[in-house]
């Protein structure tokens, strides 16, 4: 009885378009890059200034946080309503953050250190959404934070706002970042390339972080998805087990959530703290 | 050894990684948990540095995958 209804079951989710096969190939799939409309501009050169999927997702994550913001502002109350509670918690949240990382001449920082916070959490956060089964090739959901092109873009947008920072606010100054004080002269020969090197791989570390854990999240859900399509296909008793990957599964989504947040806050939290080297140069 | 053989021993060996990062994260959760059972008040100061110290130890490990997967898929 019970392995009839089982197999009933197994026979109606095999045939819905969630379990086309053409959808399940492979991890790395849901990461291409399609163009959608191909803008003439020099389309194959070294510059290609297409719409591709990956902007369209910027594009969409750019206006639901307009959206948001929008709505959050639209009626200021001295007591908050909802929207505009969860407005200001999220612009409060930031700028306890920037307070607490660079001090009061932060404030300065603080449209960037927002928007950049915003941008990535949307993109993140947007790309965890799942894509409506058949939908047309290119037009499924897209984290454009999985890309390192993306990434290493906004981390080097904030490193060069440091070096130039630094280097306006202090002068030749803000080389004291590499000599760090109190540390006793015969070490300096060791510490100073450390200094450089841990310099230079900033922008490198915050880049692949974001970019890595946006990747490897998406690829293990749909390694476990495909436990799940892998076992209902295999029928008879193993269709049942597939409940064993799908709760897997959500409990990886609601790690994914929490991690979309984190990367994104990490990396406004370090370019704060990069910031704070900039303006504080000198330990 | 054939080249194709090298590279998939190379592509595990990369995502070693991980066994640093299992440790590293039971130290974190450890010492969060003990330092708030020991002084339960101080935990909602702890939290936002905890989440931060798990995401910076957390991509330590995805390092080790990205290199795997330039070893898997790039060469």
């Amino acid at each position: 009885m019970a392995g009839a209804l089982i197999d009933g079951l197994a026979q109606l989710l095999r045939n819905t378009p969630l379990m086309n096969p053409a959808r399940a190939e492979g991890p790395l799939e849901h990461f291409e890059i399609v163009r959608l409309i191909p803008l003439p501009v020099n389309a194959h050169g070294p510059i290609d200034l297409s719409i591709t999927n990956s902007t369209l997702w910027m594009f969409i994550g750019i206006g639901t946080a307009i959206l948001f913001f929008t709505l959050a502002t639209r009626r200021l109350q001295l007591v908050p309503g909802g929207m505009q509670s969860m407005g200001e918690m999220v612009y409060e949240f930031i700028s306890k953050m920037l307070r607490d990382a660079v001090g009061e001449e932060g404030r300065a920082f603080f449209p960037y250190i927002f928007t950049l916070f915003v941008f990535i959490f949307m993109s993140n956060f947007l790309g965890l959404l799942p894509t409506i089964p058949g939908t047309p090739h290119g037009w499924h959901v897209f984290t454009p934070t999985s890309h390192i092109i993306v990434t290493i873009t906004l981390a080097m947008l904030s490193i060069l706002i440091v070096l130039i920072v630094g280097f306006v606010k202090n002068g030749l100054g803000f080389l004291k970042l590499f000599v760090p004080s109190g540390v006793p002269w015969w070490l300096m020969p060791l510490i100073t390339p450390i200094e450089i090197i841990s310099f230079l791989s900033r922008p490198i570390s915050l880049s692949v972080r974001l970019f890595a854990n946006m990747l490897a999240g998406h690829m293990v859900l749909k390694v476990f998805a495909g436990f799940v399509t892998g076992l209902i296909a295999a029928g008879g008793a193993l269709t049942a087990l597939a409940i064993v990957p799908l709760f897997g599964m959500v409990g990886i989504f609601i790690l994914e959530f929490l991690v979309a947040f984190l990367q994104a806050f990490v990396f406004a939290v370090l370019s704060c703290v990069y910031l704070n080297d900039a303006l504080h140069p000198s330990h | 050894m054939e080249a194709e053989a090298a590279k998939l021993i190379g592509a595990g060996l990369a995502v070693l990684p991980l066994a640093g990062v299992g440790i590293g994260l039971g130290i974190l959760f450890g010492n969060f948990l003990s330092g708030a059972f020991r002084n339960p008040s101080a935990k909602a100061g702890l939290t936002s540095d905890f989440y931060i110290a798990f995401a910076l130890t957390e991509a330590t490990g995805l390092f080790g995958l990205v290199v795997s997967l330039l070893i898997l898929f790039v060469f």
